[in-house]
């Protein structure tokens, strides 16, 4: 259940934890990243905010389309993605999980082209395991077994992470994709990202269950409830999924209790449905001030060296917006492009004819 | 007379269906407490409470198929997809259950249920959101396609579609939603089925469309009049069932016709509509009817979408064809 009757989201007093609330070590609880792992890991978290914080302004100024802010699920999401080992492992996201999509090798330019509306941006680089940003909801669970199902058959030690909302999660297809992972031990591992809403809808009218993790049961899987602000203990648990799928275990069902401190996307008004008092409480809670004081606590970040950091992440995504805007503008031959590998022949006369009418304008 | 957007349009007749009739209900994602993502169900949570304006689990197979059950108990559901494109999920129940269960049950049971769905292009939605699936129901017996272009229209279609004893499909264009703003009576009418509208007159060619391509239609009915093209525009409302007899009419009248439509042009309903033509006014055709649609590839992301739907001037460029002026 919600760890408050009141307000939706947030972590279960039981979920899994290594911090607590002020980013201070559990007693009996042991650090499972180093100092290092730590930093890049919080940059990722802070990169992953001034980016939202930018395509916001950017959307605000027609210069991108509707943009989903992964805002406040910093933990969630870089957590679980720094499990993987981006030369063996396979992420197939939704697409509230950018910070994985980077740390796993995807350009932010070429994702930012994305956003600008340019069909080039859909493309993860040759090499990049990654599949693209998933729009119908919970339809790349079942891609993710297939995939994991396909490696394990060829042998690959590789693994596969795949995310998904407590939204999406209502659908046919995660109920079908996780039962199909459990009857073929597929080396998967599900990270379904509990925000507390979907769109408007709160997790209370999303399923009568305690808990999503607790539907795992039913195909045969582990399931964990982990609090999806503690970027620690959302890594520990991914980790030890990882773990599993690789050493030929199966499938896991994470759930990443969290919280989307943002509207749904650009074009959503949540004061419609999330009380100023809920906001309120759940902003305590932000992952990032928890990291923040974990590091300071360590005495490995101060003022100064997160300044640093801050500067270089607002250059690097500078530096990505303005490659994305200088990128040659989207133009008619791409709603032609890798529809067939050999597009038949009426495809190929309205591509010319389209061509010749934009050329005439 | 009230003026109303075509959004405001379709939430009125919900609102007084809903008051008029208590089987009436709603359900599907996001309807209730935010009123739809595009506001078409604002305030009647509120005013209905939570059972008759039912925020679901985010499925929208449960969601048609639900409906089933609900129409069989004596309610009337009315469930809303959030997106065309998201029917997909719903599409075996809605086409292989919904659309045929008085023919399962031999008659036993009738399926009175009105699926709202938004769809079309030119807002920059994400990926699948835009795409104009509906040729893809017309091969769905049993089933109704509605698709409304003015908002006097959307009210009085869906009024019909909510009575109506058999399924309905109910296509609302995203693009009309807010900017789609004409008369609408504040009491109670109804608009009936298959009955195609002449929505300008004109005597050298037809222009025939559907919901948001009406619109095109008729500014491009506009451009074509200062190089002396006349055109008729013929807004089919309905394509099941289909206006046949004023399909024969207008290409009898005009011996020209020009179909327009957003989805993609293999196998999109304009081959029907040029099929029924030939095949009811072949010997009053004095050109080939002519397609103007979207090129035969998935709707595009955002930054391409204006060249894949039909615009201005590929309507235009069809009907000069068409009347010949082009001196070719
Ligand atoms: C199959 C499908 N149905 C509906 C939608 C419209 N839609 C987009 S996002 C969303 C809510 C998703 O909620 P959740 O899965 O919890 O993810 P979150 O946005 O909270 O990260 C809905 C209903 C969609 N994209 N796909």
């Amino acid at each position: 259940m919600t760890s408050t009757t009141i307000f939706e989201g947030g972590a279960d007093a039981d979920a899994y934890r290594v911090l607590d609330a002020n980013g201070v070590l559990l007693e009996g609880a042991s650090a499972p990243l180093s100092s290092e792992q730590l930093l890049e890991a919080f940059r990722w978290m802070l990169l992953s905010r001034t980016l939202d914080e930018r395509a916001v302004s950017l959307q605000r100024q027609g210069r991108i389309g509707t943009y989903s802010a992964v805002y406040g699920q910093e933990a969630s999401v870089v957590g679980s993605a720094l499990a993987l080992d981006p030369s063996r492992d396979w992420i197939f996201p939704q697409y509230r999980e950018l910070p994985a999509l980077l740390r796993h090798g995807m350009p932010l330019s070429t994702l930012i082209l994305y956003y600008v509306g340019n069909p080039l941006g859909a493309r993860p680089p040759d090499g990049v395991r990654l599949a693209p940003i998933q729009i119908s909801l919970a339809a790349q669970l079942p891609h993710a077994v297939g995939l994991a199902l396909g490696l394990k058959m060829q042998g690959d030690d590789g693994v596969v992470m795949t995310f998904c909302g407590d939204g999406a999660s209502s659908e046919g297809d995660f109920h079908e994709a996780l039962n199909l992972a459990g009857v073929v031990k597929a080396p998967v591992i599900f990270v379904l990202q509990n925000n507390g809403y979907a769109i408007s809808t709160p997790r209370s009218k999303q399923s009568a269950a305690p808990s999503f993790a607790a539907r795992a049961a039913g195909y045969g899987l582990p399931g964990v409830v982990v609090d999806g602000n503690d970027l620690l203990a959302v890594y520990e648990v991914a980790r030890d999924a990882v773990q599993r799928a690789r050493a030929g275990e199966g499938a896991t069902l994470i759930e990443s209790q969290t919280y989307r401190l943002y509207p749904h996307n650009t074009a959503d008004d949540q004061s419609r449905y999330v009380s100023p008092e809920e906001l309120e409480v759940r902003r305590g809670e932000d992952p990032i001030p928890r990291v923040r004081n974990h590091l300071e606590g360590l005495g490995v970040l101060d003022a100064a060296g997160e300044a640093a950091m801050q500067r270089s992440i607002d250059e690097e995504i500078s530096t990505a917006i303005a490659d994305a805007e200088a990128h040659a503008p989207a133009n008619v031959t791409q709603v032609f492009e890798h529809v067939y590998a050999n597009p038949w022949s009426r495809v190929t006369r309205q591509r010319d004819e389209f061509v010749r009418d934009a050329e005439g304008l | 007379m009230p003026v109303l957007t075509m959004v405001e349009a379709i939430r009125q007749a919900l609102e007084q269906e809903m008051e008029r009739d208590e089987r009436v209900m709603i359900l599907g994602e996001d309807v209730g407490r935010l009123g739809g993502v595009f506001r078409a169900t604002d305030g009647l949570q509120r005013r209905f409470g939570e059972a008759r304006v039912l925020d679901t689990p985010l499925a929208e197979a449960v969601i048609a198929g639900a409906s089933v059950g609900l129409a069989m108990s004596g309610m009337v559901p009315v469930p809303e997809m959030q997106f065309l494109g998201f029917t997909h999920q719903a599409f075996h129940q809605i086409a292989d259950q919904i659309a045929r269960y008085r023919f399962r049950s031999q008659g036993r049971f009738s399926m009175q249920i009105t699926i709202r769905a938004p769809f079309g292009g030119g807002v920059r939605t994400p990926e699948m959101h835009s795409d104009a699936l509906e040729a893809q129901f017309i091969q769905s017996p049993g089933l109704k396609v509605v698709m409304p272009a003015s908002a006097y229209d959307a009210k009085g279609l869906l009024l019909e579609a909510i009575r109506d004893p058999d399924p309905v499909l109910f296509c609302e264009p995203l693009r009309g939603y807010r900017l789609v703003k004409d008369e609408v009576p504040e009491g109670d009418y109804t608009v009936p089925f298959g009955k195609a509208k002449i929505v300008r007159e004109g005597s050298d060619v037809t222009l025939v469309a559907w919901s948001a391509a009406v619109q095109l239609c008729l500014r491009t009915a506009e451009r074509a009049a200062e190089e002396g093209i006349s055109c008729r525009v013929l807004d089919l409302r309905t394509l099941v069932p289909l206006d046949v007899e004023a399909l024969a009419q207008c290409a009898e009248d005009t011996g020209r016709v020009v179909v327009v439509h957003e989805a993609p042009y293999t196998g999109g309903f304009g081959a029907e509509v040029i099929a029924t033509i030939q095949e009811e006014a072949f010997y009053s055709l004095e050109a080939p009817v002519a397609r103007v649609a979207a090129p035969d590839t998935p709707y595009p992301i955002a930054g391409v979408e204006e060249w894949y739907i039909p615009n201005e001037e590929r309507v235009l460029k069809a009907l000069r064809r068409t009347v010949g002026t082009t001196g070719a």
